[in-house]
């Protein structure tokens, strides 16, 4: 569905995007994962076919964005990161005269389905100026759906939504992401923990790192990490672990919390809580700790900054 | 074709919804009337002198004048309001051409003007019950005819110029620019020089009006000018939006 091949996008002499190749298959959800300025917004206008890029390919829904661009353009679906609305029209009128644009058989039947979609029924006859930020990020959204496209490239889909809203969009985009392609940029780190199948990192126009959600928590912890939580002086209690064979890494912090890590495959959590009670400390609590996106991605880019 | 027309559709109903457009269409028809009503107490005041009859053209000269101010404010803000609310980009993810998106918005402002022109009509037809034997029916289809390609010109123009700018303001100045430069300055020069003087004189933008299509000449290097000059306006607006593709 989308193929792409050593993107690269200059503007002047600042490189934007510099070589990215990936692929997008139907039915997937692919999350663009990247600070401010990494090129997230570059690539995805190069996809829709808004801007060419300076070397390189994209093949989209089976078109090249730069020789068949109208194709391109007639199968994606594109919610741009600041949503383009007409303050002055109504939602009503603003999602008609893009289902015109598209040359909709059943322009108004389908206009009221996807405002259905969005759950923007009773604001169909609002001024788009008088809606707040949250309902124009649906509006926006309703658009990008209404020729029923293959790729969908949302932009930043859920920010400035409340919370409940949060949750509508992205169950919304899941529904999607079954039978179409999404590709979906975000900073937002759980976010696309919890909607992509596939995570693209990027950062300063390359792609650091690229996986499912879970395997990229598992590849950069290099080992699992446990926390446990005792009565008493964690400090003392750390130097126990000190002795237990395999624990590294080990943490004690005053409230009672000790982290440590174990390498793979040599699971010590029986040790460490049997020596922990041998010494009379009561064992509170332990369990695994997982190393969240965020810890990833600081990993990830500080260590593309010390390469 | 269809997106065209979409496109030309949104932005004629647009202008009913903006107050610059009820203040350009309500001076054009103001001014033009007083200056119709001053026409015809002069003309019935020296008729007994042997004054002769006011021709149509005490409509279509003013209206066209008026054109120079009022078309910049019309186009100011049709392309340059879709780069500066980011909704250019939403147009050019649509499967739209920029041709197709240049040609609708002049259109559309076309299409409005055509309107305001067309309530002027009550004029003639007032004139023509007010003079003996009736007024040149022929001058007054040529002269309308000039308006529209004036219209037709200075719209394509303001089109092209508004897509090169993200700001209204700027676009309303240097639109206004070129029209005083086309209408008034570019045929100075011929007065001044002995040779080359024919190319100032048919470059002036006025004189195709004024020495032909309003005194009921209808010739085709004027109608080929006007139409060259709507095409030149409608090829900036293309190329304008292509070239911010590629930065």
């Amino acid at each position: 569905m989308i193929r792409v091949n050593g993107l690269t996008k200059d503007y002047g002499a600042r490189r934007a995007i510099d070589g990215l190749t990936f692929e997008a298959e139907q039915g997937e959800i692919i999350g663009f994962l990247g600070p401010n300025g990494a090129g997230k917004t570059t690539t995805m206008r190069i996809l829709t076919a808004y801007m060419p890029p300076t070397e390189g390919q994209a093949i989209v829904a089976g078109y090249d964005v730069v020789e068949e661009s109208l194709e391109v353009r007639r199968r994606v679906g594109y919610l741009p990161e600041t949503v383009p609305l007409y303050p002055d029209m109504t939602v009503f009128d603003y999602l008609k005269f893009m289902a015109d644009l598209r040359h909709l058989p059943d322009a108004e039947d389908r206009v009221d389905e996807v405002v259905e979609m969005v759950g923007l029924e009773d604001r169909i006859n609002s001024y788009i100026g008088s809606l707040s930020k949250g309902m124009r990020q649906r509006v926006g959204l309703a658009q990008a759906l209404l020729h029923r496209p293959q790729v969908l490239i949302l932009d930043e889909p859920t920010i400035g939504l409340d919370p409940v809203q949060v949750v509508e969009v992205r169950n919304l985009i899941r529904e999607i992401g079954k039978e179409r392609t999404v590709l979906l940029s975000t900073h937002i780190l759980s976010e696309a923990q919890q909607l992509c199948d596939r995570v693209l990192i990027i950062n300063k126009g390359k792609i650091v790192a690229e996986d499912t959600p879970a395997n990229l928590q598992l590849r950069l912890s290099g080992g699992e990490r446990v926390l446990i939580r005792v009565r008493g002086d964690a400090v003392e209690a750390a130097q126990i672990l000190n002795k237990v064979k395999g624990a590294q890494a080990i943490q004690a912090f005053p409230d009672g919390r000790i982290e440590f890590s174990f390498p793979p495959g040599q699971d010590i959590r029986g040790e460490v809580a049997r020596a922990l009670v041998q010494h009379g400390y009561d064992l509170l609590e332990m369990r695994p700790l997982q190393m969240s996106l965020e810890e990833i991605f600081l990993e990830l880019t500080r260590a593309e900054q010390s390469a | 074709m269809r997106n065209i027309w979409t496109i030309a559709k949104r932005e004629y109903f647009h202008y009913f919804a903006t107050p610059i457009a009820y203040v350009v269409a309500f001076l054009l028809l103001l001014v033009v009337g007083i200056i119709f009503v001053l026409n015809i107490q002069y003309y019935s005041q020296n008729a007994m002198f042997g004054g002769g009859a006011p021709s149509p053209n005490i409509v279509t000269g003013p209206f066209v004048f008026l054109l120079i101010l009022s078309v910049p404010a019309l186009t100011m803000r049709l392309i340059s309001d879709e780069n500066r609310m980011g909704t250019l980009e939403l147009l050019l993810t649509a499967p739209v051409t920029d041709w197709e998106l240049v040609i609708g918005k002049w259109l559309g402002a076309f299409l409005f003007l055509l309107t305001v022109l067309a309530l002027t009509l009550i004029y003639p037809l007032l004139l023509n019950f007010l003079v003996e034997p009736g007024i040149d029916k022929m001058l007054a289809l040529s002269a309308y005819l000039g308006v529209i390609l004036v219209a037709a010109a200075l719209l394509a123009l303001g089109t092209g110029i508004s897509a090169l700018f993200s700001n209204p303001i700027a676009a309303f100045f240097v639109t206004l620019a070129v029209f005083v430069l086309l209408w008034w300055l570019i045929g100075a020069p011929a007065n001044v020089l002995n040779s080359g003087g024919e190319l100032f004189s048919y470059l002036d933008m006025s004189a195709h009006f004024y020495d032909s299509l309003n005194q009921g000449v209808i010739k085709l290097t004027d109608v080929v000018y006007y139409l060259s000059l709507t095409l030149l306006g409608l090829f900036i607006g293309a190329t304008a939006i292509e070239v911010r593709r590629w930065q």
